[in-house]
This record gives structure tokens, sequence and C-alpha cells, in this order.
């Protein structure tokens, strides 16, 4: 997968757990959860989700590095290059 | 012939899920949704574990239902279905009643700011700084410092703000100043985003959806099947003895105490010393004493609040509020929009106990504690309801006995174990590949919102191990 196409399937991942939530302006570089209702629980679907679709775990001690859009994307891109 | 309640179970399963509360229940369902066969065992006639009820002389009697944070409407929506969480409603009258102070709120950010305030007299900065601090706590955080260091930092010596703000976690949980101050933190934000949510139709109706919904996934639920045993072979968990029958499985999900899933349904020679070590210092959170009336057809009782946390103690004491004789208790108050279509009234009386103060009395000495506790309570909801005892037709008390009569948990402990059991719970599977825990384990994953999204997270990694 491409950056554009990780960048994409996040984005729907997120719009399928917080469906109320608007992401069209959803900012990369700013956390995920000061933009929009975003709880812990919400974070772990995402997580769960990845592991779901593309078999990535990502263990907690990397939780942090999922914090932004932007961020995920760089965290991501090398495990999901090859999908 | 007694029935056979396990008639016809299939050969193996995938999972097999031990109780149906809240954890357990929605743990079956994520997997059944994940296409695994899944059996789900509860010894008791209902599902639910604590989040249940009972039927008597025309009442409905509630026994866990008020309340928990908006998040299970999101919780609802997400591992149930829509219709489950469109019965997630607030409880706008929470009212406090002590010798510190008397007022009822909304119990919301907005609400307490404005009461901090005006009532108590805190600075602003001194508010935002504590709510924005107990909103970025998170589980993965520093557990050093206490609840009661959080509130001097930001309180210092007022131990009336530290009630307001305490009491009414410990009823909901079993926590003390004492306990980390993260686990205080996240249960707390979590109310004060949209105050105190409960169920329109009652917990009968809520349960039975879930049934219904478990139904339609697919889950094999079979009620009265007492999980005996968990079969280990070779190391690994290979299903369960319920009812005296062997059932085959890849995995277990246990939603029992966790202690007494490691030292009674497994047994301790199954796991390494150092972690049945670890299991032995796991603290069970303490017990519960209830008080339920039912108010006659007919009569009617004047709008006092939804829910009352109510205590003649001079101080909040965390040692006074679990004593036998307490007088620190929350009331929830039914009305009959509770469940559209009655027009039944009940209050249920709920305090914390020990169950050591219960476990040891004489069969006398038992009833006429109970009796006791009773009148007690009834004596403190004369002051809200007067002629309350005119009014009542039915009355029936339960104590920490009652709570281990009914869900097999150790020391009829009503909120799992401390902190420090989540530890212990995520390791099982390690020890024992194929077996789970899921259910009240520390502050975080208990109470109903809690207890329902560690199932989620629970069968997240069923599935990865079936996978």
């Amino acid at each position: 997968m491409t950056k554009e196409q990780i960048r994409a399937t996040l984005l729907e991942i997120i719009a399928q757990i917080i469906p109320d939530e608007d992401l069209s302006n959803l900012k990369g570089d700013v956390a995920i959860r000061e933009q929009v209702e975003l709880d812990s629980m919400d974070f772990l679907d995402i997580v769960m989700e990845l592991r779901k679709r593309f078999g990535i775990e990502v263990p907690e001690s990397d939780y942090t590095e999922l914090a932004t859009l932007d961020g995920s994307v760089a965290y991501l891109e090398p495990r999901m290059k090859d999908l | 012939m007694t029935h056979d309640w396990l008639k016809e179970t299939r050969s193996e399963y995938d999972v097999v899920v031990i109780g149906g509360g809240l954890a357990g229940l929605t743990c079956a369902n994520m997997l059944a949704r994940g296409g695994h066969s899944v059996l789900l065992l509860e010894q008791h006639h209902n599902l639910g574990g604590l989040a249940t009820w009972f039927n008597r002389k025309g009442h409905i009697f509630d026994i866990a239902l008020h309340g928990f944070p908006v998040g299970m409407i999101k919780t609802c929506r997400k591992y149930w279905n829509p219709e489950i969480a469109g019965m997630i409603v607030q409880l706008k009258g929470i009212r406090f009643d002590n010798p510190q102070f008397s007022f009822t709120t909304t119990y919301d950010r907005e609400d307490f700011t404005r009461i901090l305030q005006e009532r108590f007299k805190i600075p602003q900065h001194s508010i935002e700084g504590f709510f924005d601090t107990a909103r970025n706590m998170n589980f993965y955080d520093d557990q050093s410092m206490t609840t009661r260091e959080l509130f001097e930092r930001f309180f210092p010596g007022r131990d009336d703000v530290h009630r307001m703000l305490m009491e009414p976690i410990t009823y909901a949980n079993g926590s003390t100043l004492d306990d980390p101050a993260i686990s205080y933190g996240i249960v707390f934000s979590n109310f004060m985003s949209k105050g105190v949510c409960t169920v329109q139709g009652g917990t009968d109706q809520f349960i039975g959806r879930m049934r219904d919904e478990l139904l339609r996934n697919g889950v094999d639920i079979r009620t009265r099947c007492l999980a005996e045993r968990i079969v280990v072979e070779d190391g690994r968990a290979a299903g369960v003895i319920a009812n005296g029958k062997r059932i085959k499985s890849k995995t277990v999900v246990s939603n029992g105490n966790l202690l007494s899933t490691i030292h009674e349904l497994v047994g301790d020679e199954h796991f390494s010393e150092s972690f049945v070590a670890e299991a032995r210092k796991v603290r069970l959170n303490n017990s519960s004493c209830q008080v339920y009336m039912g108010i006659r057809k007919g009569e009617k009782i004047d709008y006092i609040g939804d829910l009352l946390f109510t205590s003649a103690a001079g101080k909040f004491n965390s040692q006074e509020l679990c004593s036998k004789n307490t007088t620190s208790r929350t009331f929830s108050v039914y009305y009959p929009q509770t469940r559209p279509g009655s027009d039944m009234y009940s209050i249920v009386a709920s305090s914390n106990a020990n169950y050591d103060d219960w476990a040891n009395l004489s069969e006398e000495e038992y009833r006429t504690s109970k009796e006791e506790l009773t009148e007690r309570v009834l004596d403190a909801l004369e002051k809200y309801v007067p002629r309350i005892r005119d009014k009542v037709d039915y009355l029936e008390a339960a104590t920490p006995k009652t709570f281990q009569r009914y869900t097999l948990h150790l020391s009829g402990a009503s909120f799992g174990t401390k902190f420090e059991g989540l530890k212990v719970s995520m390791g099982l599977p390690k020890e024992l590949p194929g077996l789970f825990h899921t259910g009240s384990v520390g502050i975080i994953m208990s109470g109903w919102l809690g207890a329902a999204n560690y199932g989620v997270i629970v069968a997240n990694d069923v599935d990865k191990f079936l996978s």
C-alpha cells in the first residue's frame, strides 16, 4: 500500500468507529484525540481493526506513535508496503 | 429425572465462555460475530451477572442499574446493536446529602465546575487543572500517585471537596483514596463527560435484547449450567466440565471471579509458582448490601432525584462506608418512566460492605442483622419519602452472602478485584494457552462500561489465538 492508501484506509476505519464525527478537516500533524471525540476504547478499536484486516500487531509501547494521522501513516508504511 | 440443560451440545466449540456477566456476554457476542462457534454457560437462570434483576409481587427490582458513563452508548452501538444503544438515557437528578453538603447536580463537568466555584469557592484554575489532569490520564500511565495525592494537589485540605469527588466513585467500583489516581481519573472523567446514564426499560429488557442478539449471532446459550472445572490437556485449556458433562473447546474464556478461575476452576498445579504467588497477592474488592423496597400499587412518590448519595457520617471514610452499621448509602429511585407502560415505583438502597462482617454470623444473628439493615434504611429514607413504611408492600435485603450465593464470586465481591488483578487476568493466556479471563479486574475494567469493554479486548485476543 502507498502512503495515500494507508491514510485513506485509516480514515475509513476511524469513520467506522466514530460515525458521528466529521473527519474531513482532520489535520495530519495534530493528535487525533484533540480534534475529534475519540476515547481510549475507540483507539483500541483502531488497533484491533488493523490486526483483523491486515494482521498488524501494534504493541502497547508503540501506541504513542499512532497519536496523529501522519505518525500513524509513518509507523504503518513499512508494515503495510507489501500488502 | 432432572432437566438436562446441556442437551445436544456440539461435540466441540471454538470458545466456551463461562459466565454471562456483561464482560462474558460482550466477549461471546464479538466472537460469534467474528464467525467462531461459542457456547455460553451461566449458572444462574438469568444472564447479566450483577447487571441483573428479580421479580417479586408485581415489582421488578434492578440490582445494578444506576448508573454508568455515557460511553456505554458507544460501546453498545459498536459491540451490540443500535437498538440496545438506544435504550440508554441520562439520569438528570443526582443528589448529595451529608453533613458537609447537600445539593442536586447533573453530575457533569459543567455543573461540577459551577458547584465547585459557587458552593466550595474553589478558584477556576484549580478546577480546570483538576479536570484536565483527570481527563488526560491513560491506563498505561504511571500508577504511583494515589487519588488522595491527586485531590491534595488541586484541593489541599478540602475534605468536603474530596468527598464530593470520591464518594460516588467508591459506590461505583469500590475504589478508595489510596488507589492509583489514574484509575480514578479515567472513571471520573468518563462520568463527567455527560453525567450518569441508565437503561430505559430496565435491566430485564436490556439483557433480554442482548440475549436476542447473541442468539441471532449463533451463540449457544445455556443457563443453569455450572462450570465445575476447566479441562487442561497437554498444558492447554481444552474444554470444561459443566453440570458433570465434559465439553471440548479450543479456548475457554472465564467471566467468573479471577481468583476462583485460577485456584478452583483450573487449579494451582497448572500454573507456574511465580504466577500463583502473584495471583495470591491480588486483593478482592468489597461486597455490597442492598435493600429492595417495592411501593404498593396506586401509591406515588414525589420526585426526590434519581440517584441519591446520602450519609450521616461527618466526613468521608472508606472504612465507615463498608462497615456493617454504615449510614452511607445510595438510593436508586425507579419511577414508572424507568419502565414505560408501568405504573410502579421501587427504591433500591445500596451500600458497600465487607464479607467478613456477615459471613460468620449465627442464623439468628444473620436474620437480626438483616432486619436491622432494613430498618436503618427505612429510617434514613423517611427523610426523603415521608411515610415510606406505609407505602412499601415488599421489602427484602441482600448481604454479601446473598451476592456470593447468586454470583459465586469469592467473598461476594461486587466489583471483582483491585487493579493488580488486571495484570494477572491478562497474563493467563501466557501461562496456560487457550485460557482467557474477562470481567471486573481493577477499576478501569469494572462497572458496566469497563466490563463490556474488557470483554471486547479479550475477544480480540481469543480471535488472534484461534486464527
